[in-house]
């Protein structure tokens, strides 16, 4: 009876862990981030911080610049991490050397990222330095500047693409490995073009690898905040930045947590998206 | 192998014998010494160990500013100190959790007069006015030990050092400089002149400000602009004098490197160029004075229709309620505040003495450009000095903030003057309101009750 009992049990033991962690370090502080984010200093329930989040100078131009970097960013990696991941599985002479040189950016920190990148768009930067050497500018032009939104976000794109395509990658090189090489043989044998392979076949069965893929990079999209920091300085400003702002420099707890509930809420938002859009029939799994 | 190894040893130990043979050999001419030996004493000096003692400070953060508060500031002390530099937020959170927990790791605290005005009154601090009696001979000002009292009968800080912000300028931009301007005494007339000719002559916007993402301009604003056009910081928010100010700097933003809003520490754009004249915290000039003390100067903020404005910046030490070290932290206070370790604090990491000491002859002569703007700005005729917002305790931040948000919609936004200073007052006045702070000076003293903006 007791063996039987254990062995019932074991499951739920074996999982035990891994509820008490994710308890303790994210179900304990969302609830504490929503009590914060609803509750005024004297503890009653009110939507003031909302109000204050809402109303406040920097929000709508946070919310607008968290979006279009999102709309940017997400279909570039894509395109790029699909070019990269084909190019490692193409079996070509030192195909497989690629993928470490891909990864590199992986290892580097957000932060260090985006001041690599500030080193090479600013005035007297790497980028400015090379194109008046060689007699393209006549001097340096300003990129980081906050009249010229544009090319701020041009070096937020490109340094965010730089740092986090990678991480798509490596998901899409799992996906492709798991594709049965006899799929891509069958289409060869009805003569089937390199665009119809990638369009018909390896598109189709690389969908849970897109979804996993998709909803972790708009989730951290969502989340944005030290390469724009650091390349852009206050030109552009983002709402996990406002967050960090609300809570560091304005020391205001209340709002901060307004700022993570509506970043919450995004995320949520658009994993349950992206989950029912791209949701495989049963048919097709393997 | 073994026999191998044998002979490598013994063929090295020939070598340094050899070696050792060949050192030429000094006989010493037999010396006369008279020695007249009147009495033994037998010296032991007093061991002292504080043992252990945790510096969380919210000053000094920089990594070379850290490295020479271990290395060389603390190099003296007799005890164990562990410097740990921190942000501001995390700072008073360590503290606030330490005190609710009634279970303390740090010993004494480093901060501006703004973060310590937030703790005392949430009794995180202890008094120090017996400390304050044993520190009488350091010479300590008592506008500042009257500051450290909170607006209460106890002190709650020890001031440490002060600093404030000047002009840093490029030699090459002086023969820009409009006719008739003195460079020691400039107006927000001829900064403007100045910064416009630059921009005709040579194409480029020169000027700088750090209003990047960890910059220091609202300071600018609180202590320089505003007053120096109006008089008052809160009082005077929305006046019409004060809306001369924003439009000067609207006016003047035309001339202000586009990439400001990417600035933090101005000492690095002057250095590779980017801009000729800065205005920043003379700790964050310093290393453009030290790096090539010849090619810039350091002047005073330029002055405004009611004087010349500017910001002292007051840092302080305190031992929060919880210490565990109650000698060590009381010893390291009175060690920072010694004369010498002044000077070297100096030198080192560029704020300036709060005790009175010599003006020291040996500190490099970037630092001694910067003292000598700072004592010409502080000792000008028409100066005016702004002192940093007290008596706000948690809402420092919003305050700060009110001033960020009316210049991003004024200056870079474009929105009307008038318009944005009604706005931002009602939130202005509801700070005042939510904490009750006082009028500072420059505003005139609001006799206890919260300072109201007219």
């Amino acid at each position: 009876m007791n063996a039987r009992r254990l062995k019932q049990l074991t499951p739920y033991l074996l999982l035990l862990p891994s509820i008490i962690f994710l308890f303790i370090f994210f179900a304990f502080p969302m609830v504490n981030a929503f009590t914060l984010a609803f509750q005024s200093d004297a503890g009653e329930w009110t939507l003031e911080h909302f109000s204050t989040m809402v109303n406040d100078v920097a929000f709508a131009q946070a919310f607008r610049t968290t979006l279009l970097l999102l709309v940017i960013i997400i279909p570039v990696q894509f395109a790029l991490a699909l070019i990269m991941a084909l190019l490692i599985q193409s079996k070509l002479k030192f195909s497989g050397l690629f993928l470490y040189i891909y990864s590199i950016p992986l290892g580097i920190s957000e932060l260090a990222a985006g001041i690599v990148w500030f080193a090479i768009f600013t005035e007297r930067g790497y980028l400015n330095t090379v194109l008046t050497g060689l007699g393209i500018l006549e001097k340096p032009f300003i990129f980081l500047s906050y009249q010229n939104t544009g090319w701020l976000l041009f070096a937020v794109v490109v340094a965010e693409v730089w740092r986090a395509t990678s991480i798509v990658m490596v998901i899409l090189v799992a996906g492709l490995q798991s594709i049965p090489s006899e799929f891509l043989e069958a289409a060869d044998v009805f003569g089937a073009t390199l665009w119809q392979k990638v369009w018909q076949v390896i598109l189709p069965m690389l969908k849970p690898s897109l979804q996993v893929a998709l909803i972790l990079r708009t989730i951290l999209a969502f989340q944005v905040f030290a390469v724009a920091m650091a390349v852009a300085g206050r030109g552009v400003t983002l709402l996990a930045a406002e967050a960090y702002r609300w809570y560091g420099t304005y020391r205001n707890p209340h709002v901060a947590a307004a700022y993570a509930v509506l970043i919450l809420t995004l995320s949520i938002v658009s994993t349950a998206l992206y989950v029912w859009g791209l949701r495989t029939p049963e048919e097709q799994t393997l | 192998m073994n026999k191998l190894l044998v002979k490598v040893l013994v063929l090295m130990v020939s070598i340094s014998l050899f070696a050792a043979a060949c050192q030429p050999q000094v006989t010493q001419p037999p010396k006369e010494v008279q020695v007249i030996v009147t009495q033994i004493v037998e010296v032991a000096p007093p061991v002292v160990d504080y043992g252990d003692i945790v510096w969380l400070s919210t000053q000094l953060r920089p990594v070379q500013e850290a490295e020479k508060v271990r290395g060389v500031i603390l190099d003296k002390f007799p005890g164990n100190v562990e410097f740990i530099p921190e942000d501001e937020g995390p700072f008073h959170d360590r503290i606030t959790a330490e005190v609710q927990a009634n279970q303390g790791t740090v010993d004494v605290l480093g901060a501006l007069h703004g973060n310590f005005s937030t703790m005392g009154p949430k009794d995180q601090l202890q008094d120090l006015t017996a400390l304050r009696s044993s520190l009488a001979d350091r010479g300590i000002p008592d506008a500042f030990w009257d500051v450290a009292q909170l607006n209460t009968d106890k002190t709650y800080y020890v001031p440490w050092m002060q600093a404030t912000y000047i002009l840093a300028i490029n030699k090459k931009a002086l023969e820009y400089l409009p006719a008739g301007a003195d460079v020691n005494a400039l107006t927000y007339d001829d900064l403007m002149a100045w910064a416009k000719n630059i921009k005709d002559t040579t194409g480029d916007a020169k000027f700088g400000f750090p209003a990047g993402e960890s910059g220091l301009l609202h300071r600018f604003f609180q202590g320089f602009l505003v007053p120096s056009f109006s008089g008052g910081v809160v009082t005077t928010f929305a006046s019409d004098d004060a809306a001369q100010g924003w439009q000067w700097l609207k006016d003047f933003w035309p001339y202000v490197n586009p990439q400001s809003t990417t600035y933090n520490f101005m000492q690095e754009q002057l250095l590779n160029e980017e801009v000729w004249i800065a205005w920043d915290h003379t700790a964050r000039l310093k290393d453009a004075f030290e790096a090539l003390p010849d090619d810039f100067l350091a002047v005073p903020v330029p002055a405004g229709p009611k004087g010349r404005a500017f910001m002292p910046v007051i840092a302080g030490l305190a031992i929060p309620v919880t210490s565990t070290n109650q000698a060590g932290a009381e010893a390291l206070i009175a060690y920072l505040t010694e004369p010498q370790i002044q000077v070297t604090t100096l030198r080192e990491v560029g704020f300036f003495p709060i005790v009175a000491v010599d003006y020291p002859g040996y500190v490099s002569p970037g630092i001694k450009l910067e003292g000598e703007a700072v004592t010409l700005q502080a000792g000008a005729p028409d100066a005016l000095p702004a002192l940093l917002p007290q008596g706000l305790a948690d809402k420092g931040g919003d305050f700060n903030k009110v001033f960020r948000d009316t210049f991003t919609s004024i200056v870079l936004n474009g929105e009307d003057i008038n318009t944005v200073l009604d706005e931002q007052k009602v939130i202005l006045q509801s700070i005042m309101d939510a904490t009750g702070a006082p009028c500072w000076s420059p505003d005139p003293d609001s006799v206890g009750k919260a300072c109201q903006v007219k």
